[in-house]
């Protein structure tokens, strides 16, 4: 295979596909060819919770990448995209963010990801109940920065705190899955807040890791809701270690304030220091709309009559489709860039990181972009 | 108020603004029922077209390792070359099938096999000519800048070969699409300097390089001995390709009957002038849907005006609606033979060859400062409302 490799990705082979590149010819046979991109072969489906009519159960799903995928770091995650087959609308890729939930993967090895179906939601409620083994699913290289070695080389600290809730356990089963098996010789505490015993995600495994002596100490919390006084409660020194928070992001900001600007080396954070705690959204934070003014206007590189609307305060994007245009996006929450339009006028301020830029024609991501006043944008 | 406005295009028609805004918004509810359905089976046809083309493409390049099938194999490329320009490119670059959400088939990254690169085609057709088309003076697609497709433009010598050069323009059809952008005559009559060009020709000669290095380089020397013989069939293919799209294009805004507008009467246009101008300027030609699938459904170039990212295989589901629509308020609806269309093409661009001779007395009656054009709409036969110097 890495002859093949070799040949497909050389420079031959796209002078000799060009403009439209290898792959696209490659997938015309087989959807597991790639030379470039990453596609991955659903292998298999398992419940992971178990609880009776719940709405919105977890499944972990087995993935077989394209030899093209080089592998992940434990807290990673990867954009998902599905083609859901049937009905009207049909056809159409949409795509979301996963994080991998399987120890650290190499170039070409399966991994899986472990996905809550939102009984509303277009991706995860397919993935849950209605994919099957076989289906194709396109992937991104794996990608984020929320990882125990968070600079490549770093050593792991011997000291670390995960603090998850719901399905933001995800990042933090791949790294303490990685962590054991390299063996890892600090301490890790683990603390996972979930709805019931019933909802616990790889409770057997957790309650394994737990009876072993192992350095992992595994605190499930069933049925609260994350406290300050709870976390201090069952880890005292967690104020003095690195930790890592990914969950809802009402409990990610309780979390965050816990930790209050807390830094590794005691440096304030607006002077370089780097924060004890590392945090990770799965979903981009609700938008205050009170206030908003101006008005926005689109035009459209297809050709297609732009629009023009008073500024809501929702998101470009979601303004941009509230008048009637259908641009294009991914994820929907500012990290897969599928919705990069030039800005030619005006100010917005990006939801997740609250930093708002003034930059005449500037490329910004519509779908975290709240338009302050109004707002030109080329789509 | 709302009384005619005879300074607007659809002044001319005798509508009032309001009729215009009307107008639009049945245009519009009919995009919105065809945007609100599409689905499987239009991106199941995108990549069925896909697929045959990559087919006629592979079967194309290895035929011409079997010298006696070298018609064939001319043949293959250049129905994958079409299909490639035509149905696939020039639809998925206006973003009809963006809301598929798959990278293969975004305007954003799709690239056709074609000289001119797709990004500055973008701009030059999705945005220059859709936004101002048939305006005299913005829209460059009026003539390409080097020939006289309208009784407006003011004649000069130079058009004498205005039949050689359209002759060119077709044999060397991706090489002029490609030029187009570098608006040479602007640059020969002054209003544009070389330096603007700088970044455009880098552009270009990357994509040049590329094409010409697969088709001439490339595949001819992998084909061994018959190196000769593949390069002069991949020749030919670029060239069958260039002609059928240049006929293809030229049917969709010069037949006799399209209008031109000038950059006053078009100031300030609502949404449903914009609408109203397109059908104006635009032609279409009927076949069948064979013909139709070849021509990148530009033979429906008026609902392709219209509607410029819906999916190009649902321009004839509501053609028959438009043109119901163009009954209603007067307009034309110009639409022909394919023979018939290219026939008054052919003719036009001979006949303003010559100075004048097109035009024709426009009717008596105040005409607009500077334009010539008449200012009081003309009721042809009481029904029917063409602009009377088009007639
Ligand atoms: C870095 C990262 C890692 C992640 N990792 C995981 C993971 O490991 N496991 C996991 O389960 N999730 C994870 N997520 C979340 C995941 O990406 C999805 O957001 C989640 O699965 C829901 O996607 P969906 O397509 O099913 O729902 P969506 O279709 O996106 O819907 C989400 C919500 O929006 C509402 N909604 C949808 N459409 C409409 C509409 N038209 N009008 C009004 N409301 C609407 C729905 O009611 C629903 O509540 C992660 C996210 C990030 C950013
Ligand atoms: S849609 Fe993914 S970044 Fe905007």
């Amino acid at each position: 295979m890495s002859i093949a490799q070799t040949l497909l990705r050389s420079r031959a082979a796209a002078a000799l596909t060009a403009p439209h590149g290898v792959d696209r010819y490659l997938e015309q046979i087989n959807p597991m060819w790639a030379a470039h991109e990453v596609r991955a072969r659903i292998v298999s489906i398992e419940r992971e919770t178990h609880a009776l009519d719940d709405p919105a159960p977890v499944a972990t799903i087995t993935l077989q990448p394209t030899s093209t995928w080089r592998g992940h770091r434990a807290g990673q995650h990867v954009q998902l995209g599905v083609e859901i087959g049937r009905g009207v609308g049909g056809a159409r890729r949409t795509t979301r963010a996963f994080s991998v939930s399987s120890a650290e993967s190499g170039p070409g090895e399966r991994f899986t990801i472990t996905v809550r179906a939102n009984p509303e939601g277009t991706v995860s409620k397919h993935l849950v109940h209605d994919a099957m083994p076989g289906e194709i699913v396109h992937l991104s290289q794996a990608q984020g920065d929320f990882t125990v070695t968070p600079d490549r080389g770093d050593p792991v600290p011997m000291r670390l705190v995960m603090v998850t809730g719901g399905s933001g356990i995800t990042p933090a089963l791949s790294m303490v899955r990685t962590l054991l098996r390299q063996r890892y010789p600090g301490r890790v505490s683990f603390v996972h807040f979930a709805q019931s015993p019933d909802h616990q995600i790889a409770a057997d495994e957790l309650a394994a890791i737990s009876a072993a002596d192992n350095g992992v100490d595994v605190h499930l919390v069933h049925g609260e809701l994350f406290t300050a006084e709870r976390l201090e409660a069952l880890v005292p020194d967690h104020r003095s270690v690195r930790a890592w928070a990914c969950g809802p992001a009402a409990m990610i900001e309780l979390v965050q304030e816990a930790y209050d600007d807390l830094t590794v080396d005691g440096t304030p954070a607006d002077r370089g220091g780097e924060p004890l705690l590392a945090v990770e959204y799965f979903k981009t934070p609700v938008l205050d709309t009170a206030d908003a003014e101006g008005t926005v206007s689109f035009s459209q590189s297809s050709g297609a009559p732009g629009a023009e609307g008073e500024n809501t305060g929702a998101t470009l994007l979601e303004q941009a489709e509230a008048l009637g245009l259908s641009p294009q996006y991914g994820c929907r929450m500012g990290i897969c860039f599928s919705c990069v339009a030039t800005k030619s006028s005006g100010t917005v301020r990006d939801v997740v990181s609250g930093e708002t830029s003034a930059a005449p024609d500037e490329d910004i991501r519509i779908c975290i972009s709240q338009p302050v006043g109004s707002c030109q944008v080329q789509l | 108020m709302d009384t005619v406005d005879p300074t607007t295009v659809a002044g001319r028609y005798g509508l009032t603004p309001r009729q215009v805004e009307e107008f639009g918004a049945e245009v519009e509810a009919i995009r919105k029922r065809v945007m609100d359905d599409l689905g499987e089976t239009d991106a199941a046809y995108i990549r069925k077209v896909v697929k045959y083309q990559r087919g006629f493409e592979v079967a194309g390049r290895a035929l011409f390792y079997l010298p006696p099938f070298w018609p064939l194999a001319v043949a293959s490329l250049s129905v994958s070359k079409i299909l490639d320009n035509m149905e696939i490119g020039h639809n998925v670059m206006h973003g009809q099938y963006d809301w598929m959400g798959d990278p293969a088939l975004n305007s954003k990254m799709f690239d056709w096999d074609n000289v001119c690169p797709g990004e500055q085609w973008k701009y030059s057709h999705n945005y220059i000519h859709h936004t101002f088309t048939n305006i005299l003076g913005k829209d460059r697609d009026i003539g390409y800048g080097i020939l006289r497709m309208d009784e407006e433009q003011p004649w000069h010598p130079y058009y004498l070969g205005n039949p050689v050069y359209a002759f060119l323009l077709m044999v060397f059809f991706e090489w002029g699409v490609a030029l187009h952008d570098l608006e040479v005559e602007n640059i020969v009559n002054g209003t544009r300097s070389i330096e603007q060009n700088k970044p455009l020709h880098a552009g270009i000669m990357r994509k040049v390089k590329k094409q010409a290095l697969k088709d001439y380089v490339l595949f001819p020397l992998l084909t061994g001995p018959f190196a000769p013989l593949t390069f002069v069939g991949n020749a030919t293919a670029n060239l069958v390709r260039n002609v059928w799209a240049y006929n293809i294009i030229f049917c969709g805004h010069f037949p006799a009957g399209v209008e031109t507008f000038t950059e006053a009467e078009t100031e300030d246009e609502t949404r449903g002038h914009w609408y109203f101008r397109q059908i104006l300027g635009s032609a279409n030609f009927e076949g069948g849907p064979l013909l139709h699938m070849m021509s990148g459904n530009l033979s429906f170039q008026i609902e392709h005006h219209l509607f410029p990212d819906m999916p190009a295989r649902r321009y004839a589901e509501i053609a028959p609606e438009i043109q119901e629509l163009c009954e209603k308020y007067g307009l034309q609806y110009n639409t022909g033979g394919i023979f018939s269309q290219l026939g008054s093409v052919f003719k036009k661009i001979a006949r303003l060859a010559l100075p004048g001779s097109a035009k024709k007395e426009t009717v008596a009656g105040p005409t607009a400062p500077g334009t010539g054009q008449p200012l009081v709409p003309e009721d042809v036969d009481g029904e029917t409302r063409v602009r009377a110097s088009a007639a």
